[in-house]
């Protein structure tokens, strides 16, 4: 018995010190040199970007570099707020985001829960793939001219 | 004697004031002048440098933050617009005029107007209205000074861009009209998203 407590006790405090110093995921490989980063060019401006399959948000076809989303400020709606958009020659913010996501309700204005614009709009980068890809547009988003 | 200074023009009373104070008194007060101007000129340069603007806490920690995440502090070129080149006019008579206004700014620090976080949050819409009503009453002398309209070649600039410079200069608008906020951050701003917020709605872009 008192063997049992002792091996007991033994593996909790050795597993106990193994708890002591974080583990790596990385395990005990050892880091030999710095990441390459890959540069990206940012694309020119351009004008909307067809979308590629139909529930997609549509992508940002500008740069946004500097352009902060906070508590006091939203860049985005500086143009993209159905009272800016006219003037601003930009796309309105779709319809859908006026509907509250928990209750189901139509707001008056925008949904805070629609804040955060690049959660799902996001910037493009002139990139190569990393890996190849099949996807086909289904055919209400073909378009004369592209692939 | 009395007739005889009558007699004399301006260059002769002068003349008659530097024998009797002698000519070497006389040199010594010119270059006491000198030595005067160029000190006090000195001097206030050395209150238009970056460095001296981060040294009050209010600055360092609000402001200066801010800054640096934007494209006046770092870009690819290197040229920089430091705090002074968009907040101290260069024509000596309105940068005078500035230095003035600033001692009402160095009673505030004393009095630690708006020496937490907190404190300057609050106050943060307040100061953006005094700096944006004296760009506009200026036509945004301080973004000019690098920003030159006439200079501009829309054939560089990108597509927003080059759509809405000869837009805003036909409508006779100035830089601080739709660039606010380039530099720091903006006060609360009602955008017509989520609740309303508790601020005058401003118009930006």
């Amino acid at each position: 018995m008192l063997t049992v407590l002792a091996a007991a006790a033994l593996a909790l405090s050795s597993s106990l010190l193994a708890q002591d110093r974080p583990q790596s995921l990385r395990g005990a490989t050892p880091i030999t040199g710095t990441t390459k980063v890959d540069q990206h060019q940012r694309g020119p401006d351009q004008g909307p970007i067809p979308r590629d399959y139909v529930q997609q948000p549509p992508l940002i076809p500008h740069k946004i570099d500097e352009y902060r989303i906070d508590l006091n400020f939203n860049k985005c709606m500086d143009c993209h707020a159905w009272s800016k958009a006219k003037e601003a020659g930009a796309t309105k913010v779709s319809l859908t985001h006026f509907r509250d996501q928990a209750s189901g309700a139509e707001l008056a204005n925008i949904s805070p829960s629609r804040y955060f614009c690049n959660q799902c709009h996001v910037p493009q980068v002139e990139a190569k793939p990393l890996v190849g890809n099949s996807f086909k547009p289904v055919d209400a988003l073909a378009q004369p001219g592209r692939k | 004697m009395a007739q005889d200074r009558h007699n004399k023009g301006l260059i002769g009373r002068l003349w008659t004031m530097l024998m009797r104070i002698g000519p070497w008194t006389a040199l010594g007060l010119f270059a006491a002048g000198i030595v005067f101007w160029g000190g006090f000129n000195w001097t206030l340069e050395l209150t238009n440098t970056e460095t001296f603007c981060i040294s009050c806490h209010e600055m360092q920690e609000n402001v200066y933050k801010e800054y640096r995440d934007t494209v006046h502090y770092q870009n690819r070129t290197g040229v920089r617009a430091t705090c002074p080149d968009c907040h101290v006019p260069k024509e000596w008579i309105f940068k005078i005029a500035r230095k003035v206004q600033a001692t009402n700014e160095l009673w505030h620090h004393f009095m630690g107007t708006i020496d937490t976080p907190e404190k300057f949050r609050a106050k943060r819409g307040v100061l953006a209205q005094h700096e944006w009503a004296r760009m506009k009453a200026n036509d945004s002398r301080e973004c000019r000074n690098c920003h030159a309209y006439g200079y501009m070649d829309y054939s560089k600039q990108a597509r927003r861009a080059n759509q809405a410079h000869p837009k805003g200069f036909d409508e006779g608008k100035t830089c601080i009209d739709c660039h606010k906020g380039v530099a720091h951050r903006l006060p609360p701003t009602e955008q017509n998203i989520g609740a309303p917020k508790k601020a005058a709605k401003l118009e930006t872009r």
